[in-house]
């Protein structure tokens, strides 16, 4: 049985497409660890790991050199908030897999800076899922992500690695960062999958 | 990076208003009792859920800025003009209101009462509220730099006060203020940059972990300028309140 609260009537706005718990912005906030780390572009490399060792990298250049998709997509971060119809340019996951050869059921995104998640390796395939380096038509700011982040916009936001760096696949589940600090595994928003035991 | 397990309460349970604390004009601290509640570790949160009569309800984070304590809790809130939650618990929520609450939540915001590691503590606006937690619950060096606008912005003033001067030196305050500083004040009031900060902070310890919280903007510059100085960024914890820039 709910708890009312007395005296809150809520300031709705019309949102039938909001999971449950979250309230829609306008802005676009921020959550991550600890500081935002500074990838120089000349640095940055993008790679590709089997769980028999087979890399896969990309230079800066080569990367986004691959063709792009630019992807319109509501997004939901765990802190409640979900942003709608964000827009972005990146390279799908299909892209970056095609030639790779793998059993792996299980991905962890590893990003500069030292972050982790991990996700099953269906959510990234079949267009779900992004490694996105433009957000509103302009290069991704590092607050965001950027050189570039993963973009797996059906799984609450923290499964979107911001600084993506190496794409890990394995056979096995490897909880991540927030996994192993007590939130959910896999993080269905319109279940409202948020703490380890939702 | 280091890996906590930090296990929760994670069903809705109902939380009453205990009594309510104004910490300025626009900020209040909720006393919350909660039955069978164990405890938290300073630095995390709890999510507040509120129902309206026809079933709407509407979910929130709140730090939680009491030391920890069994089956009371303390959420200290600021109100964000035309908000849906804040305004609702700063100006309309009584005592015996009941509201639902889980938690309490965030495995890496926390500092462990264990953990001998001095602590450097930056807070931004109602970003003081996990720290003050911190604060109060401190068994090891504690600094805390407290950013707000002016002096009447501050919270928990009196009772910084009162801990910065303790005898056993284990807390140490400092307040800066962006846009107003008190009458003979050494420093005039400015926005927390990089040569603000170098002015105010402490020198650094080699062991010691930063907390900062606070608006978006305001930790993003802070936690940038920790690192410029040589704090090693696997040791900066960040809590991020707010979309926008403070
Ligand atoms: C982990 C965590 C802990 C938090 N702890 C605290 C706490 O201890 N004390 C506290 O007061 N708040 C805290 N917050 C912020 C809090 O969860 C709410 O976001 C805030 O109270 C505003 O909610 P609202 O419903 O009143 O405003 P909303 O209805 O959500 O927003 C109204 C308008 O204000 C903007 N807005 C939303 N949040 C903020 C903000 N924080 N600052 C400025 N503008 C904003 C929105 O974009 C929108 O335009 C915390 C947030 C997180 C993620």
């Amino acid at each position: 049985m709910a708890v009312i609260t007395r005296g809150f009537g809520g300031r709705r706005r019309d949102d039938t497409d909001l999971p449950p718990g979250q309230y829609r912005t306008d802005d676009f906030p921020v959550l991550s660890a600890g500081p935002t780390p500074r990838i120089s572009l000349d640095d940055w490399e993008l790679a590709v790991v089997t769980e028999t060792g087979e890399r896969s990298t990309w230079s800066w250049a080569e990367f986004t050199a691959l063709p792009a998709d630019e992807p319109t997509v509501d997004i939901h971060c765990v802190t409640h908030w979900s942003k709608f119809g964000t827009s972005w340019r990146g390279v799908s996951l299909d892209t970056l897999l095609a030639d790779v050869e793998t059993a792996a059921e299980y991905v962890v995104a590893h990003s500069y800076g030292g972050y982790t998640t991990n996700i099953p390796i269906e959510d990234l395939l079949d267009g779900q899922a992004w490694v996105a380096y433009e957000f509103d038509g302009e290069p991704l700011v590092p607050v965001h992500g950027g050189p570039a982040r993963l973009l797996v916009p059906h799984l609450y936001f923290w499964k979107s690695a911001k600084w993506l760096r190496t794409l890990e696949l394995r056979l096995d589940d490897e909880p991540g960062f927030w996994e192993t600090a007590g939130y959910h595994n896999y993080g269905d928003p319109w279940r409202e999958q948020r703490y380890r035991a939702d | 990076m280091a890996r906590a397990a930090v296990p929760g309460r994670l069903t809705w349970q109902s939380a009453t208003v205990a009594a309510t604390r104004a910490e300025t004009a626009t900020a209040r601290t909720l006393i919350l009792d909660v039955d069978g509640w164990t405890g938290h570790l300073p630095g995390q949160h709890i999510d507040v859920r509120l129902t309206a009569p026809d079933g709407y309800t509407a979910q929130r984070s709140y730090s939680i800025s009491s030391a920890p304590g069994p089956d009371r809790l303390e959420v200290t809130v600021q109100v964000v003009t035309d908000g849906e939650v804040s305004p609702y618990l700063v100006e309309v929520a009584e005592p015996g209101d009941q509201l639902e609450i889980r938690g309490p939540l965030g495995g890496w915001f926390v500092r462990r009462p264990a953990d001998p590691r001095p602590a450097l503590l930056i807070g931004g606006g109602s970003g003081v509220a996990p720290l003050m937690s911190m604060v109060r619950a401190a068994t090891s060096p504690t600094r805390l730099l407290y950013s707000t606008r002016s002096p009447s912005d501050a919270l928990f003033t009196a009772e910084l006060a009162t801990a910065g001067a303790a005898a056993d030196g284990l807390v140490a305050v400092r307040h800066v203020y962006t846009r107003v500083a008190p009458a003979g004040s050494p420093v005039p009031p400015r926005r927390l940059d990089a040569d603000a900060l170098a002015r105010v902070v402490w020198p650094r310890d080699a062991d010691s972990v930063a907390f900062v919280c606070g608006p978006t903007g305001f930790v993003e510059t802070v936690a940038d300028l920790l690192v410029g100085v040589g704090h090693d960024p696997a040791n900066i914890r960040a809590e991020r309140f707010g979309p926008t820039g403070g």
